[in-house]
């Protein structure tokens, strides 16, 4: 079995749309803090619906079924995917083909929490996200759904603003091009001290009168997009 | 072509597609027409893209335009009320009938251990503690026991609200769970079904050896077409999915329980409603003693022909019609 944490879903149109799957750990995450949110309006709305007696009474139980069942149901459905639970760790549920999910698919997976509970703490549903191709406990499967993670990863060219294109000195292969001009635009997710540890590494490669490596760097990756 | 090149040319077609898809799901008229077209050219452009291996940030951005196109042009979207309604008029009839054999195998085995268990109970007054404990029993009898002048759950307004948040709570999220473990082929749905039909049985047979007769069934036969009958669906959804496991023919388990799990949710829904009707009728009418036991006889008698005719004999012809259009 192939693993990897890319799902591949090919349009009608021949691309492939791509998406990251999200892995157990967030989702365990995401799901305790879902469960404790449920538990606090529980509490919350326990305490005050003791001042109403037997009428409050049924009123929590009605409440209790609604969030038990139907809470990740109607988060699904009208706020794309993404319970609070979710939305903090930024990851959705979709359907396989990354679609949003709609009434059928979601309601299926929430029902099938009945069977990914047996016989304790989800461990039926760990085991079949661990060992399926896309991570999927049995409610997904039997949906059709998975759990990505929303894409933050925004085009940023400010960070090439600040330097000047440099003419590379030496051919470079496809891949060493690659490399450079990720590293061109990913200004601002690596400190500057990291920055530089990582393009001193090829000091060696550079010309002699190089004073700043990360800039240098830089400088190919912004003259391999094309900038002049 | 180099990538600041290739932005440079798109970014303002980019940018009219961003702010278009973003507005929601749905296209203005006037940009429908042009919408294939463009949406195909931002396929393009993402293929070239990867294949020239430009940077991440591009790729995703282009990645996501690509996506909310796709779900604009693909996604559906079932808001549309009169899709709904329609549902629950022919549409859940339609998907019990295509069930046929699993409703039938739900029903055998949840009123074979009823039957077994109500004559074993009513033939032995010891055979009831073989299934239900003793404190339980013991509640049974003194909700239903006549002798005590009114109905043990004969009960304020109050405490009707009460009981209607524990049926939902306690009957819905059973049926929940007896779809649920289905999953396990079927295995989990057999047992609710089975445990639920002996212990059901059980009070019944018990009961009737015991003389409530006249507190007992008036309570259920109400509430008892509606809560039963879901109770028997809710385990053949179950069975479904566990069968479509078991034997996926010519599709792999996981399609098989796909299909199977698109299916059964449309009972599941029915199911859901059912036992809402139940709840409420067990909580404000079953437990009403001011209602002459006639009047509750003759009213649980229809709802049982009202269930059974809508579920299996209502608007055949329409019902077929639904079901070929939805297998299509």
């Amino acid at each position: 079995m192939k693993i990897d944490t890319v799902a591949l879903v090919e349009t009608p149109e021949g691309t492939d749309l791509h998406a990251d799957l999200a892995g157990l750990v967030p989702r365990t995450l995401a799901y305790a803090i879902d469960l404790l949110i449920r538990v606090g309006i529980m509490c919350v709305l326990g305490l005050l619906m003791l001042f109403l007696g037997e009428v409050g009474m049924g009123i929590t139980l009605i409440v209790f079924f609604v969030l038990e069942w139907w809470y990740p149901v109607l988060f699904e459905v009208y706020r794309g995917g993404q319970t609070w639970g979710k939305k903090i760790f930024n990851i959705k549920v979709v359907n396989d083909d990354l679609t949003p999910v709609a009434l059928g698919p979601s309601l299926t997976r929430n029902l099938l929490r009945g069977a990914d509970i047996f016989p304790m703490f989800y461990a039926t549903g760990c085991i079949s996200i661990l060992a399926t191709e896309r991570f999927q406990r049995l409610g997904d499967l039997a949906a059709g759904t998975i759990v990505i993670y929303c894409e933050t990863e925004l085009y940023d060219r400010t960070s090439l603003e600040q330097v000047e294109a440099v003419t590379p000195v030496h051919a470079m292969s496809e891949d060493q091009q690659v490399a450079f001009i990720n590293f061109a635009l990913n200004k601002g997710r690596m400190s500057n001290d990291r920055q530089q540890e990582i393009a001193e590494i090829i000091r060696p490669r550079m010309p002699l009168n190089t004073s700043n490596a990360s800039d240098y760097v830089r400088g190919v990756g912004k003259w391999l997009l094309g900038a002049r | 072509m180099k990538q600041l090149e290739f932005e440079r040319r798109h970014s303002t077609f980019w940018d009219t597609m961003e702010s278009s898809l973003q507005r929601g799901s749905t296209l203005e008229p006037e940009r429908l027409s042009n919408f294939p077209k463009d949406y195909r050219r931002l396929c393009q452009h993402l293929a070239m893209a990867k294949s020239r291996r430009y940077a991440a940030g591009l790729i995703t951005r282009l990645n996501g335009l690509v996506q909310q196109g796709y779900e604009a042009l693909y996604g559906q979207t079932l808001n549309n009320k009169t899709t709904i309604i329609e549902f629950l008029i022919y549409g859940f009839p339609a998907s019990l009938r295509a069930n046929a054999r699993f409703l039938w195998i739900a029903a055998i085995v949840f009123v074979l251990p009823y039957v077994a268990i109500m004559i074993a109970c009513m033939v032995n007054d010891q055979m009831i503690y073989s299934v239900i404990d003793a404190g339980s029993v013991r509640m049974a009898e003194s909700m239903y026991d006549p002798g005590l002048g009114k109905l043990g759950r004969e009960r304020q307004s109050d405490s009707d609200i009460q009981m209607f948040g524990f049926y939902i709570y306690n009957n819905i999220g059973i049926a929940f769970k007896s779809f649920a473990t289905g999953i396990f082929l079927g295995v989990g749905s057999l047992f609710v079904l089975a445990f639920n039909g002996l212990y059901i049985g059980a009070i019944s047979g018990h009961l009737t050896a015991l003389g409530y007769t006249e507190t007992f069934y008036p309570f259920v036969i109400g509430h008892g077409s509606f809560e039963l009958t879901a109770i028997v669906f809710s385990g053949a959804a179950g069975l479904k999915l566990g069968f479509s496991i078991l034997a996926p023919g010519a599709h792999t388990r996981t399609r098989a329980l796909q299909n199977a799990a698109k299916d059964a949710i449309k009972i599941m829904y029915g199911v859901f409603v059912m036992l809402l009707i139940a709840a409420f009728i067990e909580a404000f009418w079953s437990s009403s003693s001011t209602l002459p036991n006639a009047v509750k006889y003759s009213v649980g008698a229809c709802l049982w022909v009202f269930v059974y005719y809508y579920c299996f004999f209502f608007a055949a012809n329409r019902v077929a019609t639904y079901r070929s259009q939805d297998a299509a």
